[in-house]
């Protein structure tokens, strides 16, 4: 894209091209990111806030002992959903890549991986709590068959159901970019390295992973950024005994706490930042694309 | 308070919209003159006023709604927000609100901001009907309520139209106009408990390891944590509603041992969560509304309402008017305001297990048999019905606690807002997470 002149040739053109998205953009992320930061050093008495600096906010956030456990345990949510949907996700692509011949029945296939997309997430996740539960589908089937013949607490209100609603939830938006970047492989390159007597493994690592990457990275992208920002999965799969750094900042919301509220969040985004820059870091996303 | 303005004039123009409107202004003219002795004012306009009630569900019902509009002549839309909603759009958003039903513990917090504007008893009719346990903070026989917590006569009353704070006794202005209020207690699954439960200790009794549940609204959450812990007698307090540092602490750091040692299956924030917890058999004791339990009961399910020997947690709201309302408006709403104490709504909420600010109304609207078993603790002579007309108790049932009075006037501690309440938000955010 870079580096080419504007067909048009006209200057304004390209300004007018990028307009709406950066309306959009402004109005709708920069102007409230910007309330929030603001809000987030002004005082406030419970109810009303006044535009007075302090720091007292960040003071409070920072000092309690309660932060540092919050973004641990979302940042544990983060990384346990991230290395399961990275799995999931590279080898449902591989399979539709490198085994599914037709490009008609993989396109098909494809497609099937968005049909739980067609339902709202709430629905998606509360029906897996009537799967789950005490008295639920599969613990009555365990129990029938005779595996077990106390119910599995574990199943509902625990780590466990959260972690398995987010990798419910996020796969496919780690099968889309993964998916398209192996489409990308140039099947010589596979071809050429078995010629070179790789093994099947050898060719995994050494051709495939490597050239996946970016897709990978995106796809690390948009998981770790939606666990991080989840709130409502914690609450209703945990049960509420789990707390992410977004559901105290909804308890402090509730109780009127904006600006304290908003030290979190500014302190979140920062967070994720470092975690997309690091990420950015080890793959050089837009290089990769332009490829 | 007499217009000139007759209300059968609305008949003289005879479009079908103004003589549909023109009856319904009529109709609602019967009830303001018949009941409350009041004449219909400025009925030529009042049909376009449309006034919009905010607050909780199982407080602003549409069906309550509907029924005034039709009885009254003009709309009045329902908005469901929790209190924590409702406290951030009163203080932020006013003009989007025309009546709020606060709670009385939201109302404590947000009062100050001055968005509201006093209630003038004097335009309230059946004010003088209402119970003493809003109107005086009286219990029935004349004793002093408990006051742990915020009673709702020490929010009730306000000096002066201009004022931002509550009057230290009865005023002629009201903060807002008391109308729903209950016991609150733990709901059980008797038949999963196997036995019999009459103390709040139980709920942290390791018999039901993983079968308990608190809710997760910090202010009520701690509240019923310290019901139960007082009554294992592992701490007392000197107000459960209005804790310390120190007593904060000490009840946190008790929960977190406790959510460690498995006590809990779930923390819930929502009606329906609760309900479903309850239904599913995830928990057999837990902190509960008494519309949940008769959804669960409604289910087929055994759900009891357990009275507890240690007393109730009570709970009421209020309307306020918002201070932007003048004029006809106005009016109108103090016209829904004295509609509201005439029986039809404290007969719908007795329903669902709440009280009317005025029962002598609301139990004249109920049968014979729904007055025995909602207010005077009396077995059902017939199935008693919810609000929709679901079967949520059987023949010979009878309510959990006994009657009226012996409900509301057990009542050890009143749903609160803490002056450490930003420091206990804190520590309860800790105990979720930890």
């Amino acid at each position: 894209m870079s580096g080419r002149s504007s067909p048009s040739g006209g200057s304004l053109a390209p300004y007018l091209q990028v307009a709406p998205l950066a309306f959009l953009m402004i109005t709708m992320v920069g102007i409230p990111l910007l309330t929030v930061v603001l809000l987030s050093f002004w005082e406030f008495d419970g109810i009303a806030v006044y535009p007075a600096f302090t720091w007292a906010n960040y003071k409070e956030v920072l000092s309690s002992p309660v932060t540092l456990s919050l973004f641990l345990s979302t940042l544990k949510y983060a990384l346990m959903t991230l290395i399961a949907t990275t799995v999931v996700g590279f080898t449902c692509s591989y399979f539709l890549v490198f085994h599914v011949r037709d490009l008609r029945v993989q396109i098909a296939l494809f497609l099937l991986c968005t049909i739980p997309f067609w339902t709202s997430n709430v629905i998606r996740m509360v029906s897996w709590i009537p799967f789950l539960g005490r008295e639920g589908l599969f613990n009555s089937l365990l129990m029938q068959a005779g595996i077990i013949d106390q119910p599995l607490d574990i199943l509902l209100y625990s780590d466990f159901a959260v972690v398995l609603t987010y990798i419910h939830l996020f796969t496919l938006f780690m099968i889309v970019p993964i998916f398209n970047s192996m489409a990308k492989i140039n099947p010589n390159l596979i071809e050429a390295a078995r010629d070179a007597g790789a093994s099947g493994w050898q060719i995994l690592w050494g051709v495939i992973v490597p050239l996946s990457k970016t897709g990978i990275a995106l796809g690390s992208i948009f998981v770790v950024t939606l666990v991080m920002g989840d709130f409502f999965v914690v609450r209703v799969m945990s049960g509420g005994q789990s707390a992410s750094v977004v559901s105290a900042m909804k308890n402090n919301i509730d109780q009127l706490y904006y600006p304290v509220a908003s030290a979190m969040a500014v302190l979140l985004i920062i967070v994720v930042l470092l975690m997309v820059t690091a990420i950015l870091r080890v793959v050089d996303i837009r290089s990769e694309l332009a490829r | 308070m007499t217009r000139p303005t007759s209300p059968t004039k609305t008949r003289a123009g005879v479009t079908r919209r103004q003589l549909l409107q023109g009856s319904a202004a009529v109709a609602g003219a019967g009830v303001g003159s018949g009941i409350l002795g009041a004449p219909m004012i400025w009925a030529q306009n009042i049909k376009d006023v449309t006034l919009t009630q905010v607050g909780p569900s199982y407080s602003v019902i549409a069906d309550i709604c509907e029924k005034a509009s039709a009885d009254l002549g003009f709309k009045i839309v329902p908005q469901t927000a929790e209190t924590t909603q409702l406290m951030a759009k009163v203080v932020n958003q006013p003009e989007t609100v025309d009546i709020a039903d606060f709670e009385f513990w939201g109302l404590q917090k947000v009062y100050r901001a001055g968005n509201l504007q006093p209630v003038d008893i004097s335009k309230i009719k059946l004010w003088g009907e209402m119970t003493p346990l809003m109107r005086d903070g009286k219990n029935f026989d004349g004793a002093d309520l408990s006051r742990q917590g915020t009673l709702p006569f020490e929010v009730l009353y306000t000096d002066s139209a201009e004022s931002t704070a509550f009057a230290t006794g009865a005023t002629d202005l009201a903060t807002v106009m008391p109308t729903i209020y209950n016991a609150d207690t733990l709901g059980i699954r008797p038949d999963l408990t196997g036995r019999e439960i009459t103390s709040w200790a139980e709920l942290f009794n390791p018999e039901f390891k993983g079968k308990t549940a608190l809710v997760n609204i910090p202010s009520i959450g701690i509240m019923d944590a310290a019901m139960a812990l007082e009554a294992r007698g592992d701490l007392t307090y000197g107000d459960k509603g209005n804790m310390t540092k120190e007593e904060i602490d000490k009840t946190i750091d008790a929960l977190i041992a406790l959510k460690k040692d498995g006590q809990f299956r779930a923390f819930w924030s929502t009606f329906d969560e609760s309900v479903n917890l309850m239904a599913a058999g995830e928990v057999v004791i837990q902190s509960m509304w008494s519309p949940a339990v008769t959804a669960v009961k409604s289910r087929g399910i055994n759900c009891v309402y357990q009275g507890l020997s240690q007393g109730y947690r009570g709970w009421g709201l209020g309307m306020g008017l918002m201070r932007h309302l003048e004029g006809i408006k106005l009016e109108a709403a103090y016209e829904y305001l004295n509609w509201y104490l005439t029986g039809w709504q404290g007969a719908f909420i007795a329903r669902q297990g709440y009280y009317s600010s005025v029962p002598t109304t609301a139990m004249a609207d109920l049968s014979e048999n729904e007055r025995g078993y909602w207010y005077e603790g009396k077995p059902a002579t017939e199935d008693i019905m919810d609000p929709y007309g679901n079967i949520m108790d059987k023949a010979g049932a009878s309510r959990d606690g006994g009657s009226f009075e012996q409900r509301m006037g057990n009542i050890a501690c009143w749903n609160a807002v803490m002056d450490e309440d930003r420091y206990m938000i804190q520590r309860w955010n800790e105990f979720i997470a930890s």
